[in-house]
C-alpha cells in the first residue's frame, strides 16, 4: 500500500505542472491586464507598475520565475488587492469555503445514505418510489435555483434566517450548507439504493440468511460495506462538485470565501489570484480523489493496487 | 400426434411469420410501459414545441420593452402572461427564447462531446494495448483538474461569445464519453459473437458496423440524454455568474439570475424561468433513467 502512495503521488507531479502551465498561459493571452481601468493610467506609471511586478519580461522568463515562486509555495502578491499577497487571500478565504463544503458533504452522506438503504429495503414499494422522485427533483433543481428560493422562504417570508453574510454560527450557515447538500444527497442516496439492491440480491447474502443471521446483522455487518463502495467513489466526483458549487452559494450568500475571489479575480485579470486558487483547487482534487482509492482498497479487500503492480 | 396439432406445429415453425424483434424495438416497448419516462418524453416534446414556436405567436419580443409595463405581475388583462421584467420585456417570451438557447446549447455540446468521446473511446479501446494506456493516462491527467474553472477562465479571456460556450462545455464532457466508449469497446472485441464472426469470415469494417456499433449506441443512447441536462446545467451556472450568453440574448441561467435579484419585488420573474430549467432537466433525467432500464439487459426479467 506505502509503495502504491507514493507512486500515486509521484503522478500528481506531472498532473499538477501540466495544469499550472496549462493555466498560466491561458490567462497571459487574453486580451487586457491587471492594471486595465477606466482612467488610462501615465505610461510612466505603467512601465513601473509592469517592472514592479515582471510584467515586462519575456513570457518565458514570467513563467519560469513563476514556476521557482510556486515550487516555495509563494503565491506573489495579488494585483488586484494591493498589499495582499495570494497566500494571505488564501489562507483568509480557505478556512471558509472548507468549513462550507465539509459541512455539507458530512450532512449529504449522513442523510443520503441512510435514505437510500431505507429505499432499497422497500424496492419497488410507494416508500422506494416517493424517496426516489424527491431524489430526483433535488438532483434537478440546481444550487444557484435551490438558493434563492430557500432565500424566499426561510429569510424573507418566515424571516427564520439571515439571508447572507458568513460567521461560524449555526443560524449563518444553516442555508448555505443545505444549499449546497441538498443535490448530493440526492446522488448519494439514488447511487446507495442502486447499490444496496444489487448487494441484498447477492449470494452472500442469500447464504448468510439461509444459515439464521439475524436481518439486522446482514444489513450492517454484510450488506453496508460493499453497498458503500460507489458511494466512495462518488466522493471524487462529489469534491469537484463542491468546489464548483460553492462558487455560486458563495456568490448568492454573500460569502468570502475562494470561490469567491476565483470568480473577481477571473474579472479583474488577478493572474497571481486566479492562477493560486486554480492550483489549490487542482491539489484539492487530485488529494481527494486519492483519499477515495485509498479508502476504496480498505473496503474491499478484493482490491489491492501493490498485487496488479506486479 | 393428431392433425390439430401438427398443424400448429407447422405455424409455429412457419419462419415466414416470424419477425425478428430487434434489441431496440424491444428496449422501446420495454421504456413504453415506464409512465415516468413516457411523461419526461411528452414534457419534453411540448418543450421543444413551446420553445420554437411560442414566441412567434406572442405579441411581444423578447427584446422591445413595453413602455407601459415595468416589473408588473403575470396577469392576463396586460397580456403578460408571466409579467414582465424592470425593464418592462416580456417574460413569457423571454422564458421561451432563454429556452432555445438552453436548450440548443445542451444538444450542440453534448454532441461535440459525444464525436470527441466517441471517436477517442473507440479508437482506445479498438487498438488496445499500449496506445490505450497512453491515451487513458492522458484522460485520468486531466480529468484530475479543476475543469469549471479553466471554462470560467476561458469565457473571461475570449469573451462571451455562444459558439465558445457550445466548444468549451463539449471540450470537458468528453472524457467521462471516452471512458465508457473505451470500457465497452474493449469488452465488445473479445465476446465470443465477434469470434463467430470473425471465424466465418467477416471482414473488420462488417464487424465494427453490424457489431460494435450496434452494441455500443445504447451506452451511448443513455448517456447522451444524461449529458445534455448536465450540459444546459453548465451553461446556465455561467450564465448566472453573468460569464454566459450576453443580451440581448438570454438563456434560463441567466433569467434565474436576473429573477434573483429581485426576489423581493418580482418574485415571479425567478419561479417561471427557474420552473422552465427545473422541469426540462428533470424529464431528461427521467427520461435517461427510463432508457438505461430499458437498455439495459441485466435486468431483462
Amino acid at each position: 500500500m506505502l509503495k502504491y502512495s507514493l507512486k500515486r503521488l509521484l503522478s500528481a507531479v506531472p498532473t499538477l505542472f501540466l495544469l499550472i502551465t496549462f493555466a498560466f498561459f491561458l490567462i497571459r493571452i487574453a486580451p487586457g491586464g491587471p492594471f486595465d481601468s477606466e482612467r488610462a493610467l501615465p505610461p510612466e506609471i505603467e512601465a513601473n507598475l509592469e517592472a514592479k511586478y515582471h510584467l515586462d519580461e519575456a513570457l518565458p522568463l514570467q513563467y519560469l520565475r513563476y514556476m521557482w515562486q510556486i515550487a516555495q509555495l509563494d503565491f506573489g502578491p495579488s494585483f488586484h488587492y494591493l498589499d495582499w499577497t495570494v497566500n494571505d487571500l488564501i489562507a483568509q478565504g480557505a478556512p471558509v469555503s472548507f468549513a462550507l463544503g465539509g459541512l455539507a458533504l458530512l450532512l449529504a452522506l449522513a442523510i443520503g445514505v441512510p435514505i437510500g438503504a431505507w429505499a432499497a429495503l422497500r424496492q419497488n414499494r410507494v416508500a422506494d418510489y416517493t424517496v426516489m422522485s424527491i431524489a430526483m427533483i433535488g438532483i434537478s433543481i440546481p444550487n444557484f435555483v435551490m438558493a434563492p428560493l430557500l432565500i424566499l422562504l426561510f429569510a424573507i417570508t418566515l424571516g427564520w434566517l439571515p439571508a447572507g453574510g458568513w460567521a461560524f454560527t449555526p443560524s449563518r450557515m444553516a442555508l448555505p450548507v443545505v444549499t449546497l447538500a441538498l443535490p448530493m444527497i440526492a446522488y448519494i442516496a439514488r447511487i446507495t439504493r442502486g447499490a444496496m439492491i444489487e448487494v441484498l440480491r447477492s449470494s452472500f447474502i442469500r447464504t448468510a440468511r439461509a444459515k439464521g443471521m439475524p436481518e439486522k446483522t446482514i444489513l450492517f455487518q454484510h450488506a453496508l460495506k460493499p453497498a458503500l463502495l460507489p458511494v466512495i467513489s462518488y466522493l471524487g466526483p462529489a469534491a469537484a462538485a463542491i468546489l464548483t458549487g460553492s462558487v455560486v452559494v458563495e456568490r448568492i450568500f454573500t460569502i468570502p470565501g475562494i470561490g469567491s475571489y476565483f470568480v473577481q479575480g477571473a474579472l479583474n485579470r488577478d493572474y497571481t489570484l486566479v492562477m493560486g486558487v486554480v492550483i489549490l483547487y487542482g491539489v484539492l482534487i487530485i488529494l481527494f480523489n486519492f483519499l477515495v482509492d485509498l479508502v476504496y482498497a480498505w473496503l474491499d479487500p478484493r482490491i489491492r493496487y501493490d498485487e496488479q503492480e506486479a | 400426434m393428431s392433425e390439430v396439432t401438427r398443424d400448429a406445429f407447422d405455424r409455429a415453425l412457419d419462419t415466414r411469420n416470424v419477425r425478428g424483434r430487434s434489441l431496440y424495438i424491444d428496449a422501446w416497448h420495454r421504456l413504453l410501459k415506464n409512465k415516468a419516462a413516457v411523461t419526461a418524453l411528452i414534457v419534453l416534446s411540448l418543450m421543444v414545441v413551446l420553445v420554437i414556436i411560442g414566441p412567434m405567436l406572442s405579441n411581444w419580443d423578447h427584446e422591445i420593452p413595453d413602455w407601459e409595463h415595468y416589473s408588473t405581475p403575470p396577469s392576463l388583462e396586460t397580456g403578460h402572461l408571466f409579467g414582465t421584467d424592470a425593464l418592462g420585456r416580456d417574460l413569457f417570451v423571454r422564458t421561451l427564447i432563454g429556452g432555445r438557447i438552453s436548450l440548443l446549447v445542451g444538444l450542440v455540446a453534448t454532441l461535440v462531446s459525444l464525436i470527441i468521446g466517441i471517436s477517442y473511446g473507440a479508437v482506445a479501446g479498438f487498438l488496445g494495448g499500449r496506445v490505450d494506456n497512453l491515451m487513458m493516462r492522458f484522460v485520468d491527467g486531466i480529468y484530475a483538474m479543476p475543469f469549471m474553472f479553466f471554462v470560467i477562465v476561458l469565457m473571461v479571456v475570449f469573451g462571451r461569445n455562444i459558439f465558445l460556450i457550445f466548444v468549451a462545455i463539449g471540450a470537458i464532457n468528453w472524457l467521462d464519453m471516452a471512458r465508457i466508449v473505451r470500457g465497452q469497446t474493449l469488452s465488445l472485441k473479445n465476446k465470443d459473437f465477434v469470434e463467430a464472426a470473425r471465424a466465418s469470415g467477416a471482414t473488420e469494417f462488417h464487424i465494427i458496423r453490424r457489431h460494435i456499433i450496434p452494441n455500443l449506441l445504447g451506452v451511448v443512447i443513455v448517456y447522451v440524454t444524461l449529458t445534455i441536462p448536465q450540459v444546459i446545467l453548465v451553461e446556465s451556472f455561467l450564465s448566472f455568474l453573468g460569464l454566459g450568453v450576453q443580451e440581448p440574448l438570454t438563456s434560463w441561467g441567466a433569467l434565474v439570475n436576473e429573477g434573483a435579484q429581485e426576489l423581493e419585488t418580482a418574485p415571479w420573474s425567478l419561479l417561471f424561468p427557474a420552473c422552465f430549467l427545473a422541469a426540462t432537466l428533470f424529464a431528461f433525467n427521467f427520461l435517461g433513467d427510463g432508457l438505461r432500464d430499458a437498455l439495459d439487459p441485466k435486468d431483462r426479467f
